[in-house]
């Protein structure tokens, strides 16, 4: 008994704050469909979970992601268009939910930085090589 | 002029590293929004989720009333405490729906036997879809939804005593 207590202890409180709740049809199971399930997981490593933020649905145990994961193949093997269900999910959540920002003013800087940091590291081993030369 | 530039590596650094602990310090608000607020309510028609409250539909919550929505679960640890707050709404005259996430009716009735039910439907949503089309996060989560079903507002979290004055005067206001 007393070694069954110590052993629940180690179990995380947070564990027990989730539902008891089976996953959702295709919270776990891909698309029977294979050219549909590459679809689906594409636009899944792209949504961002809002309860693990950082994680992308595809990664994320939250319930939330899981159940995210099965509405998106579902509406993917309806025959929905990606590109439809992630506007659905930004018009929701926000531009936060999607990992593939479009350009816009405020993220440029986004798209912008790396080329101007390559453009500098060029400019700096450029001179680097002609120092080494003369 | 040579000097100025062994500088600026420095300067960089400092200033990454300064904006790196303040991030660190305060985190940035980790709770996102929902987005729906403004819109209407989502076309739904969940199944009763308890077994002493009907069913929600759309068509419940554009009854011509403004309500307060509020998803909560069994599961959910600081939806009991919220329970006290619902019922003092509740005792003001607002009308509490209620969506249950990912729960089972028998839970659910034990958590309304233990914590009271101050809800007229409680609507059932086993796979988060009313949810995840309102830009819900998690739960407890309240909105004020107003006569016409158009989400007013939407409470992040637990809804604290404070704040019920604030909610009584804004769901009487959302006509």
């Amino acid at each position: 008994m007393k070694r069954w207590l110590l052993l629940l202890s180690f179990v995380a409180t947070s564990a027990f704050a989730d539902s008891h709740m089976a996953a959702a049809p295709y919270a776990y199971t891909a698309l029977p469909d294979a050219k549909q399930e590459a679809a689906a997981r594409d636009l899944m490593t792209e949504i961002r979970c809002v309860v693990c933020q950082g994680q992308s649905i595809i990664d994320s145990n939250a319930d939330l992601a899981a159940d995210m994961r099965s509405m998106i193949r579902t509406r993917i093997q309806k025959g929905e268009q990606p590109a439809a269900i992630r506007t659905w999910l930004i018009e929701r959540y926000g531009m936060w939910v999607s990992y593939d920002p479009p350009l816009s003013a405020t993220t440029a800087p986004l798209w912008l930085l790396p080329l101007l940091l390559l453009g500098i590291g060029g400019w700096l081993m450029a001179g680097r090589l002609k120092w080494r030369r003369s | 002029m040579k000097r100025f530039w062994l500088w600026v590596p420095v300067s960089v650094f400092a200033l990454l590293a300064g904006i790196f602990v303040s991030q660190l310090r305060h985190p940035s608000g980790n709770t996102i929004p929902s987005h729906w607020v403004g819109h209407p309510m989502p076309q739904f028609d969940l199944p009763a989720a308890a077994s002493s409250r009907p069913a929600l539909s759309f068509a419940n919550l554009a009854d011509g009333k403004p309500k307060l929505l509020n998803i909560f679960a069994s599961w959910c640890i600081p939806c009991a405490s919220e329970a006290a707050v619902l019922a003092d709404l509740k005792k003001q005259g607002v009308e509490v729906d209620g969506i249950a996430l990912r729960d089972t009716r028998s839970d659910l009735d034990q958590f309304l036997a233990r914590n009271g039910n101050p809800y007229t439907h409680i609507g059932g949503d086993v796979s988060s879809s009313v949810a995840i089309a309102l830009g819900s996060t998690g739960v407890p989560e309240s909105y004020i939804i107003d006569g016409k079903g158009i989400v007013r507002k939407q409470y992040i979290g637990e809804l604290s005593p404070e704040d019920v004055p604030a909610l009584v005067a804004e769901i009487r206001a959302a006509q």
